[in-house]
């Protein structure tokens, strides 16, 4: 309900985006297939999940962790892969004061099994449908805007791109504290240097690399204009990121021009 | 606690409805806003989860969850559509 809009009279949005087709949710017992170091605060975690029906770029998850009194703890984690099949990845960040973060970055081991619920989410998803799209003269083009571990459900959305060799122009938009925080470098360089349909800008906030053309800074209004796809190109736009991130840059679309609701957000709160 | 959005909406509501609640397009009985679920702005604690009209800040439901029961009220959203298809 963050439209611009707010009179009764407002369109629905696209029915493409509406009725886009995604797997029917439930319960699943997940085997971890493997772990390792995403970043120094995050790892990537992946499961083997009995009975999984498969997941659109951008979907999430709930693991629930069940402690022996019967506590439960429930937390949404972002999906990286998409696809069919049975094997997923979530990358998860680790908060100081987490209940369940700090066990799935530190302790959790390959073999030992966790509760999920999922896919989940039918709204913050992209699928291939250049072929379709650009037929029909609706192609528009991408723009992903992350902050931190919002990237995760993005960097699902730029593979299943560059799987699709989908040609919608596609452009990320990364802020990350410094290099050794970003997740899936090596897989974001790759996407990016194998099409010419994804770009990728990076945006340091804490420590750039060496030579790096800009100082350490955060994401200014300036720096959006620059480094996302001009409104007048009417880009389908999608921001990931804590919810103070997410709700700057969203504020800062509109004024530059962006329908609001082209605008997509996921916020995972933080700070 | 900071609040999230309605995105994370997709997990609890699956315990009421059969498909993804949260693409549905919701009107706020208090300001007459229409948009989607996942647009809402979502207010989680122990206690249980408060989504707000992310115009009016009016609340439209409210969730629950024990061990063995969930709970919806739906007192702020006056109408639902949903794509039929």
């Amino acid at each position: 309900m963050s439209d611009a809009a707010t009179g009764t009279t407002a369109p629905a949005p696209a029915p493409s985006a509406a009725l886009l087709a995604v797997p029917r949710s439930g319960w699943h017992v997940a085997t971890v297939a493997s772990t390792r170091r995403e970043t120094p605060n995050a790892s990537r975690i992946e499961l083997e999940v009995d009975g999984w029906p498969g997941n659109a770029a951008g979907q999430h998850l709930d693991v629930r962790l069940t402690a022996p009194d019967g506590y439960t703890a429930t937390r949404s984690y972002s999906i990286a892969s998409s696809g069919a099949g049975t094997r997923v990845t979530i990358a998860v960040d680790k908060l100081p004061d987490g209940e369940v973060s700090p066990y799935l970055v530190d302790e959790v081991r390959a073999g030992d099994m966790l509760e999920v619920h999922g896919p989940l989410g039918a709204f913050f998803v992209w699928a291939p449908d250049a072929a379709d799209a650009a037929a029909a003269g609706e192609a528009r083009p991408v723009q992903l805007i992350a902050g931190g571990s919002g990237v995760v459900p993005l960097y699902a959305m730029a593979e299943a791109h560059g799987a699709a060799h989908d040609l919608t122009s596609f452009r990320l938009l990364y802020s990350v504290r410094s290099p050794d925080d970003v997740y899936f470098a090596d897989e974001l360089r790759r996407l990016a240097e194998a099409s010419a349909a994804l770009q990728l800008d990076l945006v340091y906030t804490r420590r750039s690399p060496a030579g790096w053309p800009t100082p350490p800074a955060r994401i200014t209004r300036e720096v959006l204009e620059a480094a996302v796809i001009p409104a007048a190109e009417r880009p389908r736009v999608f921001v990931c990121g804590s919810t103070g991130f997410v709700e700057r840059v969203a504020d800062w679309l509109v004024e530059l021009g962006h329908d609001a609701r082209s605008i997509r957000t996921e916020r995972y709160g933080g700070t | 606690m900071q609040h999230v959005d309605g995105n994370a909406l997709a997990g609890p509501l699956a315990e009421f409805f059969s498909f993804d609640l949260t693409t549905a397009i919701a009107r706020c009985s208090g300001c007459g806003a229409v948009g989607e679920l996942a647009r809402t702005m979502v207010y989680r604690s122990g206690a249980g989860t408060v989504v707000r009209c992310s115009e009016c800040d009016q609340v439209l439901a409210t969730l629950v969850e024990t061990a063995d029961r969930a709970w919806i009220g739906l007192s702020g959203i006056s109408a639902i559509e949903v794509p039929r298809g």
